[in-house]
C-alpha cells in the first residue's frame, strides 16, 4: 500500500494508512529521503494518525526516517499518536526510542512549529 | 464458545492480517480500545519474530472462558533455530536479530499470561493471554 505524499509548500505531508505492511514502510522511507531533496523541503510531517498499532519495528523505522530527513537537511514532526497507541508504546518500553523525536498532537500545531522553526534561519529572506 | 482462529505467518503481509483476525475476535470480548491495542501490538512483535527468526510458523488465536472469566489466547510457534538463553531473550535491550530486543520482554509487559517453550533447534513457542475486565 502505497503511502499518500502531499506536498504543501516547502513541507511534505506522510499520510500514514492503517495496514501498512513493513515493506511499506521501508518504502516510504526511500520516499521521503528522496522527495526531500527534490522539492526541497524544509520539514516532513508523518501522521501517524491512522496507526491503530506502532510496533517496535514501526517505531524504530520512524525514528531511522526522522533522523535521515535531519541529515537531509529538513525537520521531521510525528503528528497524531493515538492515546491508546502511545500507552501501548510505553509499555512496549519504545517511548525512549522516539527521545529527541519531535511529536504534536495534530497537523495544525505541526505546521505551527515548523513555520516557527523555520523563521531561525530566514526563509522569507 | 471455542471460537479457535488459526492464521499461517510467513511475511509482513500475515503480520497485519493477524492483526486484523485478532481484533475481530477480541472485539466479542468486549475488550476497550486501549486493550485491543495493547493485544494487537503484541501479537505484531510476536509474529515478526516468526517471520524474522523462523521465516514461517502460525498463530492460533482462541477465545477461552474458565469460569466466566474470558479472555483471548494468543499461541505463536515456529519451528525455527529456537532460542538457546531464554533468560538472556526475555532481557530489554537483548537481540541476535534485527529488532530492538523488546519484543518478547515487551510482550510480556503488554499481556497478563506469559509463557516461553524453546530450545535449539526445537522452535519456539509463545503462549500469552489477555483477559477481558
Amino acid at each position: 500500500m502505497k503511502t499518500p505524499i502531499l506536498k504543501q509548500g516547502p513541507y511534505l505531508i506522510a499520510s500514514l494508512q492503517d495496514e501498512l505492511t513493513d515493506t511499506d514502510l521501508l518504502q516510504l522511507q526511500d520516499t521521503l529521503v528522496e522527495q526531500v531533496g527534490r522539492f526541497r523541503s524544509r520539514g516532513v510531517i508523518l501522521d501517524v494518525t491512522m496507526l491503530d498499532v506502532m510496533d517496535s519495528f514501526a517505531t524504530r523505522t520512524l525514528r531511522n526516517m526522522v533522523q535521515a530527513v535531519s541529515l537531509r537537511g529538513a525537520e521531521a514532526v510525528i503528528v497524531g499518536i493515538r492515546p491508546e497507541v502511545a500507552f501501548a508504546m510505553v509499555q512496549l518500553g519504545l517511548d525512549l526510542r522516539l527521545s529527541g523525536v519531535q511529536t504534536t498532537l495534530d497537523l495544525e500545531e505541526a505546521l505551527v512549529m515548523l513555520d516557527h522553526q523555520g523563521q531561525g534561519w530566514g526563509r522569507h529572506g | 464458545m471455542a471460537e479457535v482462529v488459526r492464521v499461517a505467518i510467513r511475511s509482513d503481509a500475515d503480520i497485519v492480517m493477524v492483526r486484523q483476525q485478532a481484533r475481530v475476535l477480541a472485539k466479542e470480548l468486549g475488550f476497550s480500545a486501549s486493550d485491543l491495542t495493547l493485544i494487537a501490538t503484541a501479537l505484531s512483535e510476536l509474529a515478526r519474530n516468526i517471520v524474522d527468526y523462523a521465516g514461517q510458523g502460525e498463530i492460533i488465536l482462541s477465545l477461552i472462558n474458565q469460569g466466566g472469566h474470558r479472555g483471548l489466547v494468543i499461541i505463536a510457534r515456529d519451528n525455527g533455530p529456537g532460542i538457546t538463553d531464554i533468560e538472556r531473550a526475555m532481557q530489554d535491550g537483548y537481540s541476535t536479530g534485527k529488532g530492538l530486543g523488546m519484543g518478547l520482554p515487551g510482550t510480556r509487559r503488554l499481556m497478563d499470561e506469559f509463557e516461553i517453550s524453546s530450545g535449539m533447534g526445537q522452535g519456539t513457542t509463545v503462549k500469552v493471554t489477555k483477559w477481558a475486565r
